[in-house]
């Protein structure tokens, strides 16, 4: 174990805002990344059903 | 036919059919999302608790288990988007553009990260957040590489040309990679030279080394699974007017309540 304490731990030598502003920001935009493709699956399967569906009723009409 | 009757040679090349890849994807992205988020644990238990101090450096080295595996991540994505790209071109296989396409987000978050924790990195040790070496200006290049690709390739209305337009960039810009990668030995960089490579022994502590190589594999997990996730709408897009994204969509609409 490198640590003390605690608080040791979160001082990292003096160097906390370097080493924790690079971890902060990384696994901030890795949540961001995960959550910006999954609300992009759920947006594209949305709007094909709709197409998908006005594109259905157009040809019936056609048809009709 | 009796060739017809039997059963579908079994080959990986089946799986160039996006009918086929996305299911495949589908299947696969989760594992490779819980392989990303152990090798994560595992990688910061050892470079927080394992690693030891560096003698020189103190304890803001271990900005080096994000920085190294993101340098190396936003590199390697930009040579497979030129490896699919150049396939795309040569087989005009349509799924390997898109392949292409879905990696680029990835590799431009990773490129990001690499400046990010660089100058973080650099302020205590060098004294600057930036400066322009070598090794940093064809790094701040591969971020507008990618940004430039990314922008070309939604811009173009006409998905066959944002293909070709897109390929000509990662192509052409892949001629960077070699030039970032060497560029600690080719010029007289303020920044390090590799601290790993293959034909010497690497010059740090072996608890060092294994942190960074299990976050670098954290690192390739996790683009495999978020790119995986990021191919199958876009598939969706491409083959919208087929039957089996007809079957999927409505299979999708009923689970998720109509789809309204």
């Amino acid at each position: 174990m490198q640590w003390d304490s605690l608080s040791a731990f979160w001082d990292m030598g003096g160097a906390a805002a370097f080493v924790w502003g690079s971890y902060g920001v990384t696994f901030a935009l890795v949540a961001l990344e995960f959550f910006l493709v999954r609300r992009r699956r759920l947006d594209t399967v949305r709007r094909l059903l709709r197409w998908r569906r006005a594109v259905g009723k157009e040809k019936k009409e056609r048809a009709a | 036919m009796i060739a017809a009757e039997r059963a579908p040679r079994a080959s990986l090349f089946r799986f160039a059919a996006p009918q086929a890849f996305y299911p495949l994807a589908g299947r696969l992205a989760p594992w490779f999302a819980a392989a990303a988020l152990l090798l994560t644990l595992a990688g910061m238990w050892l470079g927080f608790f394992v690693a030891p101090t560096d003698a020189t450096q103190g304890e803001v080295y271990r900005v080096i288990f994000i920085h190294v595996p993101a340098a190396w991540m936003s590199m390697f994505i930009y040579l497979v988007m030129a490896f699919w790209s150049a396939v795309g071109l040569v087989m005009n296989t349509r799924l390997s553009f898109v392949m292409s396409q879905a990696l680029a987000p990835t590799g431009a978050m990773f490129c990001f990260v690499a400046l990010w924790t660089g100058a973080l990195w650099g302020r205590p040790t060098w004294g600057a957040y930036w400066v322009w070496d070598a090794r940093l200006t064809s790094q701040l290049l591969l971020l507008f590489l990618y940004l430039g690709f990314i922008a070309l390739t939604r811009a173009i209305e006409d998905p066959r040309r944002a293909d070709r337009a897109g390929a000509m960039i990662a192509l052409v810009g892949a001629v960077n990679v070699p030039i970032i990668y060497f560029s600690v030995k080719w010029w007289n960089t303020l920044h390090q030279g590799a601290s790993v490579s293959l034909t010497k022994a690497p010059s740090m502590a072996s608890t060092m080394l294994a942190g960074m190589l299990v976050m670098a594999f954290a690192a390739w997990a996790y683009t495999l699974a978020v790119t995986l996730w990021r191919v199958r709408p876009m598939i969706l897009e491409r083959e919208r007017h087929t039957e089996w994204v007809g079957a999927v969509l409505e299979a999708e609409g009923a689970k998720a309540g109509g789809g309204r």
